[in-house]
């Protein structure tokens, strides 16, 4: 199925409060150009497209901020190596804030 | 390229355990998250047989997960305590509504009953009613000394024995900090123990002492437990969030940072001869205090006078008003509540 090219899908899902910071929206499907894609790259993606406020809350440096988890696919994105996950088209990428509420 | 769980069960490993760097699947996280609790309760001695215990309820994720953990644990290994579900209604619009619509779906989940007092029952003041007379830049205050004492207001209310908190190990790390930082050492000494109580008051525990955060939070992702998160209406305090946002930065470089501060805080000892502030019971209300009258009442009685600053201003001003409120009798808006509340304590939940 490789569409030279076209851009990759994928799901971005939000939640434990993350969410708030997008709009309150908890699943973006999107389409992003080109196949070259990292989580790292998609992040500032999802400040400059989909993020609505205080884009500290999400982002610190070049990563997100700790306190939010990633997971790819239902897995831990410790394990996959971060940033650095080349997104397939498909994947499924979730954010969790782990900061709001107790 | 897929992970193998480390527990080399043959499945693929989802999460990367904080405390211990291990991969793990998500059955073998399951037992290793629950094992760990059942272990704090047991090595804790959290509960005995026939033990009451209410569990406070925010619908955050915290109390979600204790109250999901506490009933599986207490089906699995029989400790024989009767649970509940204990929730503070702090009048605030908008804000309770869903947390409590999450208390309520947790009690039908789970099969525990609920109790929600208000703070209008415990009190006679709703936190919406306190804004209107305060303000909306320092009802923090308020809002964290009424909440400190509700709990053990409402189990002492409802005759319980044990009220278990869903204070996780960051939460526990970050008040080690704060405490330092603010050279509390009295609450320094309190705030890592597992159990608090006086002689003839309610136990308060924390069965979640040593569950990260991280794994709290996978945990109800993995379980599909539904949880309540917001930022509090009211505007967080600055100074905490500082405290916090230096603990997860430790914690990303170094994760087992959250697991040493708090062993840090439990083997710290205070020399001798430093003095300690006295604990004594509120001359009012009973409850657990430093001062003469504690800051609730003080607060209470505030609101109740129409001055209500008093508990937030400055402390001369406040001594004064304090020997004007020892000489006064209860008035009548605390319908002797304050008389009827037995002796617990003013619980560390450390602000
Ligand atoms: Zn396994
Ligand atoms: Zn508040
Ligand atoms: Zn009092």
């Amino acid at each position: 199925m490789s569409i030279e090219s076209n851009g990759i899908s994928v799901i971005i899902e939000l939640g434990g409060g993350a969410e708030l910071l997008f709009d309150k929206r908890k699943k973006h499907s999107v389409n992003l150009p080109g196949n070259d894609w990292t989580i790292q790259k998609l992040l500032f993606w999802m400040k400059d497209n989909l993020l609505k406020e205080r884009p500290e809350l999400f982002m610190q440096d070049d990563t997100v901020r700790p306190g939010i988890l990633v997971l790819v696919n239902d897995t831990d994105w410790e394990l996959l190596g971060e940033g650095n996950y080349k997104i397939n088209s498909g994947d499924t990428i979730m954010f969790i804030s782990t900061l709001h509420g107790g | 390229m897929p992970i193998p769980c480390s527990r080399q069960c043959g499945k693929k490993a989802i999460l990367k355990r904080p405390k211990t760097g291990h991969a793990l699947c998500k059955e073998c996280f399951f037992y290793a998250f629950e094992s760990e609790i059942h272990n704090t309760i047991t090595q804790g001695k959290l509960f005995k047989p026939g033990d009451k215990v209410a569990i406070g309820a925010s619908g955050g994720k915290d109390s979600t997960v204790l109250a999901y953990v506490l009933k599986t644990l207490n089906e699995r290994y029989q400790y024989g305590i009767d649970l509940f579900l204990l929730s503070i209604d702090e009048g605030i619009t908008g804000y309770r509504d869903d947390s409590l619509k999450t208390v309520q779906q947790n009690k039908d989940d789970y099969g525990l009953p609920l109790k929600i007092l208000s703070y209008k029952e415990l009190y006679g003041w709703t936190m919406d009613e306190i804004v209107a007379e305060i303000g909306k830049k320092n009802n923090c205050t308020f809002c964290g000394v009424f909440r400190r004492q509700a709990l053990d207001r409402g189990a002492a209310f409802l005759g319980v024995d044990c009220i278990a908190t869903g204070h996780n190990a960051d939460d526990i790390a970050e008040t080690v900090l704060m405490n330092i930082l603010r050279g509390d050492i009295a609450r320094l000494q309190r705030c890592t123990s597992i159990i608090t109580a006086g002689a003839d008051c309610i136990r308060r525990c924390k069965p979640l002492k040593y569950a990260y955060e991280k794994e709290i939070v996978m945990y109800a992702y993995f379980k599909q437990l539904v949880y309540f998160s917001t930022e509090c209406v009211f505007a967080p305090n600055a100074y905490r969030g500082h405290a916090r946002t230096y603990l997860k930065d430790l914690e990303r470089i170094r994760p087992s940072s959250i697991l040493d501060i708090i062993h840090s805080g439990e083997t710290l000892q205070v020399k001798e001869g430093i003095k300690l502030p006295e604990r004594r019971n509120c001359s009012r209300c009973g409850f657990v205090s430093s001062q003469e009258i504690c800051k609730a009442c003080i607060m209470l009685e505030g609101l109740n006078r129409g001055l209500p600053k008093l508990g937030i201003g400055k402390s001369t001003k406040v001594k004064r008003a304090l020997e004007s409120i020892a000489k006064d009798k209860c008035n009548d808006k605390c319908n002797g509540k304050c008389k009827d509340n037995e002796r617990i304590e003013e619980k560390d939940l450390e602000f």
